[in-house]
């Protein structure tokens, strides 16, 4: 039963089990960046900062990403009328999350304000915003990494 | 002929017999199956990339169609029950007889929120929450601390006065009919209304509160009411557009229904006014 990260389960949206491949390869390089945050500062991208706080005590992270804001994972050539899902693409939005380590799924809108998964109908304008106000929703508990357990 | 009526009016034993039909889908596994496509499609749903749940013109088709799906399964358990609508403009506080423990149950205690009383509380054992963004296995509600209150029956009603069904750049960024709806822009009507409720209803897996049904039956009228005052005003786009769902293209997950073949409800179901 593979353990991967919430965003890439969640891109495959109709459930199809394609790019788990992509998925354990994006795994892997998301260790490797976690690991060496200070390599990323000021890299391009979404164009914001880096932070690394402790907040209500929670260790809220974010830095951009190598993605440079593309989206990188989420190829063309979708017709609107295919099915399948996602292929278990995920989508690179020049930055990331992560609170006590785990990724918080966000999502950067046209606008440039974010969404996290856990305040998805809110927006904040920038993901340090987003970080502290999943600290507080979440009130302590764990962000859960999904298990895939089903088609 | 199912006939979805205003919450507010249903009698004691037709609220029995809907939160009956819910605790027994919930009981059988096909509820959280409702949990994880809506959580896939809010999750993978961008502005920039294909769309089709949410920040797109098919937000309301779409949410129709997923609605239709859960009325068929709960009607497969009672045939009576019908999906009710929560008119959000005018049962707009937490002592709404919504929010009556012989119905959904209140608001969430303070601090971790945790419903305390009513069929979809922990204690029941009938509700855990299996789909879920974070360790909680408990339904949670905040009810009015999130956002400032419910939208109001004017600002409802400006957004009905639109006359374009939805524009470039058919997303978040839109200014339209859709776009408004759905509260991106604007006064923000249903999406202020997921974050008054509070708990899992401001996250992904929203539908794990019973009371997602209830506010997307009242969006799904809002658009058959704004079809109603603008009769010369259709889906839009209608022609293919990169990423998004045009008027003839099937929508996913069913890959067999369009946006043409949901804009009339009436086949399906009648709302009571």
């Amino acid at each position: 039963m593979p353990e991967i990260s919430r965003r890439r389960v969640l891109g495959m949206s109709a459930g199809t089990f394609a790019g788990l491949a992509v998925a354990a390869t994006a795994a892997v390089n998301a260790t490797a960046a976690k690991a060496a945050p200070s390599e990323r500062q000021g890299s391009q991208g979404s164009g914001l900062e880096a932070f690394d706080e402790v907040y209500q005590g929670r260790r809220i992270q974010g830095a951009p990403t190598r993605g440079a804001g593309s989206h990188g994972g989420h190829g063309g050539g979708h017709g609107s009328g295919h099915g399948g899902g996602h292929g278990g693409q995920a989508h690179d939005f020049g930055y990331a999350v992560h609170l006590d380590g785990d990724e918080l799924h966000i999502m950067r809108n046209a606008d440039g304000t974010w969404i996290s998964v856990v305040n998805h109908y809110e927006t904040f304008a920038t993901p340090r915003q987003l970080a502290r106000a999943a600290v507080t929703e979440l009130h302590g508990a764990d962000l859960v990494p999904l298990v895939l357990t089903s088609a | 002929m199912t006939v979805r009526k205003n919450q507010s009016a249903l009698t004691r034993t037709e609220k029995r017999r809907f939160v009956d039909a819910l605790l027994e889908l919930k009981r059988s596994g096909r509820y959280d199956e409702f949990v994880t496509t809506h959580n896939g499609f809010i999750m993978s749903d961008t502005d920039q990339g294909e769309r089709v749940g949410h920040r797109s013109p098919s937000f309301l088709p779409w949410h129709r169609r997923f609605l239709i799906d859960f009325e068929r399964q709960l009607q497969e358990v009672d045939p009576e029950v019908a999906l009710p609508y929560w008119d959000w403009t005018v049962d707009r506080t937490p002592s709404a007889s919504l929010w009556a423990d012989d119905f959904l149950g209140g608001s969430g205690r303070p601090g971790d929120g945790k419903v305390m009383s009513g069929r979809f509380a922990e204690a029941s054992g009938a509700w855990e929450i299996n789909i879920r963004v974070d360790q909680r296995p408990y339904l949670r509600r905040a009810l009015g601390t999130g956002a400032r209150q419910l939208p109001t029956r004017a600002e409802v009603d400006a957004v009905l006065a639109m006359p374009v069904y939805d524009a470039s750049p058919w997303n978040s960024a839109s200014t339209s009919f859709r776009n408004h709806l759905e509260g991106w822009r604007g006064a923000n009507l249903h999406n202020r209304v997921h974050v008054w409720v509070g708990g899992q209803m401001t996250t992904g897996v929203s539908p794990n509160d019973p009371v997602f049904w209830l506010h997307h039956a009242f969006v799904d009228k809002l658009w058959a009411d704004w079809q109603a005052r603008h009769p010369d005003s259709g889906y839009l786009p209608t022609t293919r557009t990169r990423n998004v769902v045009s008027l003839h293209d099937t929508m996913r997950p069913w890959n067999d229904v369009t946006p043409a073949d949901m804009l009339d409800h009436t086949p399906y179901y009648t709302f009571d006014a």
